[in-house]
């Protein structure tokens, strides 16, 4: 079986700006061949999962305004099944990062990434959140959350115009659509450093870190040795 | 107001400033402008420092403003200045922010943190000779549990005595930085008792840019950009108080229909402002019905604007010298059409939210704030004017064609949550009364008036300010006559806001928090800058 390419409703294929990316990706996936029920499997959970992209409402700033007008009377994504967004990043699907982030912000950022339950994304919305934007020569603004995370889609603008927010969106559907959802999505990130949290002495920690990759090794071992 | 600040020095300002305050009345604090006025030349001095503080001064009664200045002394290596936080509230949160940015301690200021910048951040970045770091960490910031106060003892001696910021036993909970009622990313340590609030510490600067020392390398037309992105609900206001600041000071005289289109348009921002805001607040308190409703008039406003500006937030319409372009051919009409959509919209917000007997239940006596306590914390604007402090800038100090319009100030004397929500609304008919009475008399003329390829402003220091949409928004401009400006400083609306949390909260419950915050209407990175 071959994975094709993913369809939205309404918008021909060819309309969409960028579709080399998307191709790449479907290519990688056909070069190891498709198990015909493990990939069946596939398209009818990634066709429920794009359809109800829950996002975790992070807003710094006037991105997150347009964010809002998106979600209201006039653009309304609750038609592309966007309009679940969530306050706690375990429910979350996604990080819509829209707006500045400064030095202070930066590891509040990266600890709600890390809280989230994969399969994960991220969306950088704006100039800022891309490159630093107007704030590029600033003494305290990360120049791009790409230093520190996988960035799914980028959506440009300062701010972005609703429309351009939902097209993002799209392009985040198109992609889910076309991974494999049993094998590689849930394991994405082999996360070298576990997430600890500062409150606890400090040699507790160094402990916690230094074991927590013993136990990884041991249960790949164990979980080797009864499938085996 | 072009300044001249009286100097006062370092042993006699904390009497001097307690003269002006309680014989000549001077008691709103506008705001405190730290600067490092240049090091003097000559390689002894290299080490040395010229910093010192301006600090704006009102009498609400006769609306006169002064300035002072006092320079900081350098003991044993660090510089002081006295404190005036016993004289007006607002003052610690202000000399915070100078300590934070230029590492000035303040002589009896209880609370000597940082309030921007990480506590293990290296430095004062506001300095002169500043080198920043590109490095940051994604370890969390290491939080501290007592405050320094600084005091000088009868030998001039600096004696430190330190103050914890939590008792044994004490409940701390934090709101934020990412909690989707607080509008942004502010952080309050709120200190608990069951539901009972005992305490806050607002923890600010996780939007801090660093605005004011980026326009220090830019020309004058580059630092317009960066106004509009600070409060983006009053991008207007933001950027008429930048762009005044630098015509007064070039002397440009604009003619009438620069001056009635920048009414116009301000006026716009503010109704789109204030819809956002009743929409908001109907949202925090779990009224999701009123937000929509809200939010679908405000497109309707986006667009009359977004047809002559081609934005929709952030707008960049207002250059030196006048505006980016004409108003739209339909620009006149779509007001029209727009003001007979509003008016009876007004009714309704107030009937699905304002009025139920629920909200009336949740708002009514809540977050109580007299006159005084207002004018002691410098809380200008709406809610300044929801307790009887009748303080808009458009009626004290007349910018533009405000004082050529018929319109009311409107002033409540709740003093609370419900009359801050009713306040706005009221606002609303009055702006639309403002745009109805300019929008037929537009005069002819230029729309901008020519000015040299590159702007250099006379030395000189000058503040302006206007009515943003929640509070004062003041632009100070020190300049030397380059090219850039020397210094320059934003007085946000909402940074007393915060400052204010404290004591207007003290012994309600953790749900009022919700609702006086929302009410307040504070932008954050309108604060952090």
């Amino acid at each position: 079986m071959e994975i094709r390419k993913p369809s939205i409703k309404n918008i021909p294929y060819n309309e969409w700006k960028d579709n080399e990316t998307l191709e790449s990706l479907i290519n990688e996936l056909n070069e190891n061949g498709v198990n015909l029920i493990v990939g069946n499997l596939d398209s009818l959970i990634n066709w429920g999962r794009s359809n109800s992209l829950w996002s975790l409402t992070f807003a710094t700033s006037c991105c997150g305004i347009e964010f809002m007008a998106c979600g209201c009377a006039r653009y309304d994504f609750a038609r592309f099944g966007f309009e679940v967004t969530r306050n706690s990043p375990r429910q979350a699907d996604l990080i819509m990062c829209a707006g500045t982030i400064t030095h202070k912000m930066a590891p509040v950022l990266k600890r709600l990434y890390d809280e989230m339950a994969t399969p994960k994304y991220v969306i950088a919305v704006g100039g800022c959140a891309i490159s630093g934007g107007p704030f590029k020569k600033s003494y305290h603004v990360v120049k791009g959350i790409d230093e520190f995370l996988p960035v799914d889609v980028y959506i440009p603008g300062c701010p972005p115009r609703p429309e351009a927010i939902l097209y993002g969106m799209m392009q985040l559907q198109r992609k889910v659509k076309v991974e494999k959802f049993f094998g590689g999505v849930n394991h994405k990130e082999d996360n070298p450093n576990p997430l600890v949290i500062s409150d606890i002495p400090k040699n507790f920690i160094n402990e916690m870190k230094k074991t927590a990759g013993e136990v990884k090794d041991f249960v790949k071992k164990e979980i080797n040795d009864t499938f085996k | 107001m072009k300044l001249n600040p009286i100097e006062f020095s370092f042993r006699e300002f904390a009497s001097e400033m307690t003269k002006l305050k309680n014989e000549k009345n001077f008691d709103y604090l506008v705001t405190i402008i730290g600067e490092d006025f240049g090091t003097a030349e000559g390689e002894e001095n290299k080490d040395d420092y010229s910093l010192g503080c301006i600090y704006i001064l009102e009498n609400t009664q006769t609306h006169e403003r002064i300035s002072t200045k006092t320079m900081a002394e350098k003991i044993d290596g660090n510089y002081y200045i006295q404190s005036i936080s016993g004289l007006y509230k607002c003052a610690e949160m202000l000399e915070r922010e100078v300590y934070d940015f230029y590492g000035i301690r303040f002589l009896g200021n209880k609370d000597m943190r940082r309030l921007f910048l990480r506590n293990d951040f290296k430095g004062y970045p506001f300095r002169k000779d500043f080198v920043a770091s590109e490095e940051y960490s994604l370890e969390d910031d290491t939080e501290v549990s007592t405050t320094t106060e600084y005091n000088l003892d009868a030998n001039g001696k600096v004696v430190e005595t330190t103050h914890p910021l939590f008792k044994e036993g004490d409940f701390v909970m934090n709101i934020g930085p990412q909690h989707p009622s607080t509008h942004g990313v502010l952080r309050l340590e709120t200190i608990l008792d069951g539901e009972t609030v005992k305490k806050i510490y607002p923890h600010l600067g996780y939007i801090h840019r660093g605005i004011e020392k980026m326009a220090e390398e830019m020309t004058y037309p580059q630092t317009l950009a960066m106004t509009d992105r600070m409060n983006y609900l009053s991008a207007m206001m933001n950027r008429h108080a930048l762009v005044g600041v630098i015509e007064e000071a070039l002397g440009v005289e604009l003619n009438d229909r620069i001056k009635t289109i920048r009414t116009i348009m301000d006026e716009l921002q503010r109704i789109d402002g204030h819809l956002l805001y009743l929409g908001c607040y109907a949202q925090d308190l779990g009224a999701l019905t009123a937000f929509l409703y809200c939010m679908r008039d405000r497109e309707y406003v986006l667009n009359v604007m977004e047809e002559t500006t081609g934005g929709r937030l952030i707008q960049n319409y207002y250059r030196i010298g006048g505006l980016q372009d004409d108003i739209d051919p339909n620009f006149q009409e779509n007001c029209k059409k727009l003001i007979e959509y509003l008016r009876p919209k007004l009714d309704e917000y107030v009937n699905v939210f304002g009025d139920n007997v629920i909200t009336h239940q949740r708002l009514e006596g809540v977050g109580v704030f007299t006159k005084e306590q207002c004018i002691s914390y410098g809380i200008s604007g709406s809610n300044g004017r929801a307790s009887q402090w009748a303080n808009d800038m458009r009626k004290n100090y007349p910018y533009d064609v405000y004082d050529k319009v018929d319109w009311d100030q409107v002033v409540l004397d709740g003093c609370d949550a419900q009359d801050r929500y009713y306040l706005r609304v009221k606002e609303i008919e009055q702006s639309l009364r403002i745009i109805e009475q300019l929008i037929d008399n537009i005069p002819e003329g230029e729309y901008y008036i020519k000015q040299k390829p590159i702007i250099k402003c006379p030395e000189g220091q000058w503040y302006y300010a206007v009515e943003g949409t929640s509070g004062e928004f003041g632009v100070y401009l020190d300049s030397r006559g380059d090219k850039s400006p020397f210094r320059m400083k934003f007085r946000p609306m909402a940074l007393t806001l915060v400052a204010a949390l404290d004591e207007m909260l003290q012994g309600t419950k953790i749900a009022d928090l919700i609702a006086v915050g929302a009410g307040l209407d504070y932008i954050i990175p309108d604060i952090d800058r």
